[in-house]
């Protein structure tokens, strides 16, 4: 079965919080160094919440899906949730099994948001 | 009689393709990445397998039959690749892990000792990583340069004969290494390497050069003394051969100058307490119980390429990868872009770019119809920062492939456009 299925290819085509955020409280860029993919990544965080979330770059159809539906997920969350988010629940969003090799696409928006929490 | 003629070359593919046990295992793949590795033949496997079963004892030591048989095995495997490559001896033959050791072999035991402060080692852009950081590593470490060969619009290296840039704008009194890749692994370009390697002695006789012959030694016939250059490096398992063998060729006198790369049993000749001599080449370079198995592996490759024809062989890669292109630029015109020499320089490679498509995505979809290409910067960074792209794909051609991949190829190609839009 292919793994474009309809869920990857809305959010391919149409990516949620594909943006830049003027007022960003928080900024970091990932790098996947098996296709050299960059992600940026940048955020609100205001008394202890995620308000606004935003991703750039350039990426394959699971990263860009992936990322999409990541940002769509953690906005609006207290900080303190969102440092239990794992790898099963990207993949659980994505709703498709990944190689390993195509997990790392699939998680480089995820090593981002982490960075950004531990900032 | 017309009939039989054609039926015979017909069974000839089918044949080789029968030799290939993964394809029984397998029966509906395109294998479309043997540049990254090749598919094996039953008669590899046999000849592994046999070592194994019939007389897997060390070598160089054993005073029974059987340590008898291994030695003359894998001397054997030897002579059969200095035969293969035009050695003027087998002593001229190291067997090593593959190009990389064989690459690192150099730099570590040659490249070091002679790369001073302001010297220049001089390489191309093409080049696979493996021929690139141990000369940046060791021009760093030197306080030397890194010059780099570029190359043309046409995916050829500017010193190539029709250029405008010559040799002797890159090769110096400075210059103390030349490290040049025979066949490049992402363009497919067939560097012409004896001519540029002739162009650099005349400016410099000192100079030191090195042929990576990766991507040459299992598609076109090689010949080292017509080569003319001091080394010459490749992989086993690229041309028909197991894993973990390869070989570095040098000039013997070369060999005899330089240092061990690694040290232990096998490669001395005489050690006290306080002193040790070395035996000669290409022992002094086989530290330790080497891979046995595969290098009488990589004798019996060397075997079945011969018995098929190397010339036949690259033959029928540049027709592929010929009718490759022509179709795929038909299918798709300006959507797909293509990073191929012209002939003569074309080799059995065609990487590209699919319009918007991430390669990740484009290898994937093809993989969901069954065809195997590789995506990513195949190990050539420098070349795709050049290009001003991160990644690209690539189909690569050997000896079993046929007609119907490059057809499920340009299929699986529609399907990405369908599936992405
Ligand atoms: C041109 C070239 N050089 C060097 C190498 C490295 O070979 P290996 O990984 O077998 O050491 C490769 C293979 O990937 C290659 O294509």
């Amino acid at each position: 079965m292919s793994i474009y299925g309809d869920i990857i290819l809305d959010h391919y085509h149409n990516p949620r919080n594909y943006k830049t955020i003027s007022q960003k409280t928080h900024a970091v860029e990932v790098k996947n160094p098996l296709c050299g993919d960059e992600l940026t990544m940048e955020a609100i965080i205001k008394g202890g919440k995620l308000i606004d979330i935003g991703f750039s770059g350039q990426g394959c159809a699971i990263s860009l899906a992936s990322a999409s539906l990541l940002t769509e997920f953690v906005k609006d969350t207290p900080v303190e949730e969102l440092k239990g988010i794992t790898p099963e629940d990207v993949v659980g969003l994505l709703h498709v099994e990944l190689s390993p090799n195509r997990l790392k696409c699939a998680l480089l928006s995820l090593e981002a948001l982490k960075k950004i929490l531990s900032q | 009689m017309h009939r039989s003629i054609h039926r015979k070359h017909m069974t000839s593919i089918q044949d080789i393709k029968k030799q290939f046990p993964i394809f029984q295992n397998n029966p509906s793949l395109t294998y479309l990445d043997s540049s990254a590795t090749s598919l094996k033949p039953q008669t590899v496997i046999d000849a592994v397998n046999q070592y194994y079963i019939e007389y897997s004892a060390n070598i160089h030591r054993g005073i029974y039959t059987i340590a008898e048989k291994a030695t003359q095995e894998y001397e054997r495997a030897r002579k059969s690749i200095a035969t293969f490559i035009n050695a003027s001896s087998p002593e001229e033959v190291i067997f090593t892990r593959g190009t990389t050791e064989s690459l690192n072999l150099v730099a570590s035991s040659l490249g070091s000792e002679i790369i001073g402060k302001d010297d220049e080692i001089v390489t191309t852009i093409m080049e696979h990583h493996s021929n690139f950081v141990p000369w940046q590593e060791i021009a760093t470490k030197a306080q030397g340069s890194l010059v780099i060969i570029p190359i043309r619009d046409d995916f050829t290296l500017a010193v190539e004969s029709t250029g405008k840039s010559q040799i002797s704008d890159f090769i110096s009194s400075k210059t103390k290494l030349l490290a040049i890749t025979y066949v490049s692994n992402t363009l497919g370009t067939i560097n012409s390497v004896k001519d540029i390697i002739t162009a650099a002695k005349k400016i410099n006789p000192d100079i030191i050069t090195i042929v990576d012959a990766a991507q040459a030694a299992p598609h076109m016939p090689i010949d080292v003394q017509d080569v003319g250059c001091d080394f010459l490096a490749f992989s086993g398992h690229k041309m028909c051969g197991p894993t973990g063998i390869g070989v570095l060729w040098g000039k013997r006198a070369l060999l005899e100058r330089m240092r061990p790369y690694q040290f232990g049993g096998e490669m001395i000749d005489h050690v006290t307490v306080e002193k040790t001599t070395y035996a000669s080449p290409p022992h002094k370079f086989e530290a330790g119980t080497p891979a046995i198995a595969q290098a009488i592996g990589l004798g019996a490759a060397v075997d079945f390429l011969n018995a098929v024809g190397v010339e036949k062989i690259h033959q029928h890669e540049v027709t592929l990868a010929a009718h490759t292109i022509t179709s795929l630029k038909k299918t798709f015109g300006d959507r797909i872009t293509i990073y191929s020499p012209p002939a003569p320089y074309r080799s059995g490679i065609v990487t590209f770019t699919f319009g918007k498509y991430h390669a990740h995505d484009v290898a994937h979809i093809l993989d969901e119809e069954g065809v195997a290409v590789r995506a990513g910067h195949h190990c050539t960074m420098p070349l795709h920062t050049h290009l001003g792209i991160p990644a690209s794909v690539r189909a690569s051609f050997y000896l079993y492939n046929i007609e119907e991949d490059v057809k499920k190829l340009v299929a699986g190609l529609k399907k990405v456009e369908a599936v992405l839009k």
